[in-house]
């Protein structure tokens, strides 16, 4: 087995990964960087986020308002100063990238833009046009470039992770064109996989968001927290699950049901408003707009599609070709070449899908983890930012601002470290050769992957939805841990060694049981609704007397996950109640006298 | 639903490097629904059919760059590609043109990979800016001149549709050339002449023999034959310049 060693090893190479390589490298050039990647770079998932990243730019916006909406969006269940911490930090990390070329939309004067998203109370959403991930992703593998110190393992998956001690100090990867295994000794590690949204069914996201960091971290004792809180983005083509980002509703889209009524002025978010108001209607949070449709649809009022079941629909006409061309048109594009529909003459349908994990590998404020020298930044981790309901727009920046944070942290433990003991990290690696060899090479296999991974998504959906009760969630939890026992039994027709991906496609439906299980143990455990988890079963109400508290999953080899419960970080909002529209602004009101 | 499916045969150059000579055609016929791409025919076949079936995918949406092929001799992304636009005939799916194959349907894009590493594909600054001096000014015209080439997603269709790289692996080709030309076109940029070099070397725009065909399957109309030509202008304007001026000419 090839031996590598390095100073800071970075699984996952997209906007979160790359940050971090920068600040290594930008902190000290003599740090050797290994940048891991399953993929190459820019196919990573955060090339297919759309609408853009939040980070205060208008003189009638502040730090302050920026903190609010994001706590209140949250449903308090964010690390209040950790969110304190973001605000100040993203309009910085947002012009840093604009010097590194990122093409932002701008206005005629020259000046990066910013557009209006939900739950946000003043436009603070820097964009490039609808394709805001893509850029911010090759703006950042491009630049990373520069830097020499940085080498890339693309197209290397990652295993596993060494440790000795209680230090994590490398991890085990293959190379995928051969097949081959490497250990690659650091004595920091930083996971930046990514979210885990495909043990849902239907989902926005790509092939790769499989939650494999999550499922490596868990495994060597650190907790999965806040699993329970998954992102129903509303606007989702049928079907697909594939994105129509939340910035059609930013610049001017309507929310209608079959009778074509903008239904969201029935869930509080109402009064109706001709043009979009910050806050109100269809620039609502995402768990909101959800949660709407689930209602509408429980009351016959959805439309209900041939081929496409049941659908809402999203209607930007009004807006008009030339601006849907010049503002959004990656969706314009998507809605051509998908659905065979002109968004400027026809509206188009939509519902809600799987978007995002809000939960992860639980760090500190400074992007530790309980394992000394492990690092998570990103949708695979937990620094505490979004709570229970992510805000659109928060994630972007959260790659850039925490990436930044966790390179220069790991940066400084590999300089003030001592290496590990390389023979006793050999044996470590040469066992997980073994183990993951044996996945493919064992011959008295009989259940199929593909079916396990459907079977998988079907009861995370029906168990883990947008609204949940006990009975299901309990299937759920039963039906996975079944799952688990068949796993053993996989087959894998594949068993060459250039560019197995059978075997990895394996090793990742292995890591997506293990995060499903978190998931679904976190959720029947909390016995509230608060933001994106939602119960009918006699918890409709949040709870902050006995749960404003993190879910912490800890793994537990061969049974279920044990759940603790963590205490939150409250600086300086108290949990109040959450609402939008004019009832929102009338709170705000309320607040900002009381301050007065 | 499935009575309602109709079947296609979908034939796909396989190559397994481990136990075939060279690569050779297999059909599977596969049941089908209007909205189904080709990419999810081949998904299809690897979950029902042969879990070996070897291809690279992501997103789903066009945009990650991933699911290259040649169909029916092509380059496509086959995830906006639709299986229902060639039913009832076969179908076939190759490997990407003028890369060496990896295995069935990946070909090694390690080649591509080093081509755009060597254009300095970041900003050099013209005139460095600190970060609370805040964000660079750039008019709609300063914007407009570079927005285009900026779409690429490095998906490599144009080296497939590309007859000079197909000839000559070293040529630079479209893609690495048209993101040349993005941080050149760029106002916060100031590395054109370092750039020239390579634009007017043995590997440079002089390869091109201004077939066009790599603008013509660029699925993001990026129009890299349009950054080829622009450069070839450059490079010569360069050359002659150069006699004129020690500094050279670009920009």
């Amino acid at each position: 087995m090839e031996i590598i060693k390095t100073d800071v090893a970075i699984i996952g190479a997209g906007g979160a990964g790359l940050r971090a390589a920068i600040a290594v490298a930008e902190s000290d050039p003599g740090l050797k960087v290994a940048l891991i990647s399953k993929v190459y770079p820019m196919r990573s998932h955060t090339v297919a986020a759309e609408g853009g990243a939040a980070g205060v730019k208008k003189p009638t916006d502040s730090l302050e308002y920026h903190f609010h909406d994001t706590v209140g969006g949250g449903d308090w269940l964010c690390e209040q100063d950790v969110v304190e911490y973001f605000v100040s930090q993203a309009p910085v990390e947002l012009t840093q990238l604009e010097h590194w070329g990122c093409p932002w939309s701008r206005t005629e004067d020259g000046h990066v833009n910013v557009r209006a998203f939900g739950g946000m109370k003043i436009e603070r959403t820097w964009f490039a046009a609808d394709k805001s991930g893509f850029h911010i992703l090759h703006t950042l593998f491009q630049t990373s470039i520069k830097y020499p110190s940085i080498r890339r393992f693309d197209e290397h998956f990652c295993v596993d992770l060494v440790e000795e001690d209680g230090r994590c100090l490398g991890v085990v990867v293959i190379e995928t064109s051969t097949g081959e295994f490497s250990l690659i000794e650091a004595k920091s590690v930083i996971i930046a996989t990514g979210g885990a949204g495909r043990v849902f069914r239907e989902s926005t996201l790509g092939g790769i968001v499989t939650g494999d960091g999550m499922a490596l971290a868990y495994r060597h004792g650190v907790a999965l927290r806040d699993m329970e809180f998954v992102q129903y983005h509303p606007t989702c083509m049928p079907v697909t699950g594939l994105l129509f980002t939340e910035a059609c509703r930013g610049e001017g889209g309507y929310l209608v049901n079959k009778d074509g009524y903008r239904y969201l002025q029935d869930y509080g978010l109402g009064p109706l408003q001709e043009k979009p108001k910050n806050k109100y209607m269809e620039l609502g949070p995402r768990d909101r707009l959800s949660q709407a449709f689930f209602f509408e649809k429980q009351q016959g009022r959805t439309i209900e599609h041939p081929t496409l079941g049941s659908v809402v629909h999203l209607d930007l006409r009004h807006l008009g070709e030339a601006y849907l061309h010049e503002r959004l048109p990656l969706i314009y594009e998507m809605a051509e070449t998908f659905m065979g529909i002109d968004p400027a003459k026809q509206p188009i349908p939509v519902r809600p899908g799987v978007h995002y994990t809000m939960g992860g590998i639980k760090v500190d404020g400074r992007c530790a983890t309980s394992l000394q020298g492990l690092y998570a930044i990103g949708e695979c981790a937990s620094v505490g930012l979004h709570g229970a309901n992510r805000l659109g727009s928060n994630s972007l920046t959260e790659l850039l601002v925490f990436g930044k944070v966790a390179g220069v942290e790991a940066a400084g433990n590999a300089k003030s470290s001592a290496p590990g003991n390389s023979s006793n990290l050999l044996e470590q690696a040469k066992a997980v050769e073994q183990r993951a060899t044996e996945l493919k090479t064992k011959t008295d296999g009989t259940e199929k992957i593909a079916v396990i991974r459907k079977e998988m998504a079907q009861t995370m959906e029906e168990g883990c939805g947008i609204y949940r009760v006990e009975k299901t969630m309990q299937a759920t939890c039963d039906k996975l841990a079944e799952l688990r026992e068949r796993f053993k039994r996989i087959n894998i027709d594949d068993k060459s060694s250039v560019f197995n991906t059978e075997w990895l496609t394996a090793i990742e439906l292995d890591n997506q049981l293990d995060v499903a299980l978190s998931m679904a143990h976190s959720a029947i455990n909390r016995k509230e609704s608060r933001g994106a988890h939602q119960r009918l079963d006699g918890y409709e109400k949040r709870d902050d007397v006995n749960f404003l508290k993190h879910s912490e999953a800890y793994y537990v080899a061969g049974g279920v996950p044990r759940i603790a419960l963590g205490d939150v970080k409250i600086t300086k909002s108290q949990p109040a109640e959450r609402v939008y529209g004019a009832a929102g602004e009338k709170a705000d009101q309320e607040r900002k006298e009381s301050h007065d | 639903m499935t009575e309602n499916l109709k079947i296609i045969e979908i034939e796909v150059l396989r190559y397994n490097p481990e136990s075939d000579q060279e690569p050779h055609l297999e059909v599977y016929s596969v049941p089908f629904s209007d909205d189904m791409s080709v990419l999810q025919g081949v998904q299809y076949i690897k979950d029902n059919f042969d879990g070996s079936l070897t291809f690279r995918w992501s997103c789903r949406m066009a945009i990650c760059g991933s699911c290259g092929m040649m169909i029916n001799g092509i380059p496509k992304l086959s995830c906006e590609t639709f299986l229902r636009d060639y039913y009832p005939d076969r179908i076939r799916v190759e490997a990407m043109a003028h890369f060496p194959i990896e295995k069935d349907l990946v070909v090694d894009l390690s080649g591509f990979i080093e081509k755009l590493e060597s254009i300095q594909p970041y900003i050099i600054p013209k005139e460095p800016r600190s970060l609370d001096q805040g964000e660079y000014i750039q008019s709609p015209k300063q914007f407009n001149d570079y927005i285009q080439f900026t779409s690429c997603i490095n998906c490599t269709l144009c080296y497939a549709a590309c007859p000079q790289f197909g000839l000559n692996p070293d040529f630079i080709g479209p893609g690495a050339i048209a993101l040349l030309h993005r941080y050149n076109m760029d106002s916060r940029d100031g590395a054109a002449a370092e750039r020239m070099e390579l634009v007017a070397s043995e590997e440079g725009v002089f390869n091109c023999s201004a077939v066009g065909y790599c603008s013509e399957v660029c699925p993001k109309h990026v129009d890299p034959a349009n950054a080829v030509n622009i450069n070839k202008t450059n490079a010569a304007k360069d050359y002659f310049l150069r006699f004129l001026s020690p500094k050279g000419g670009a920009k």
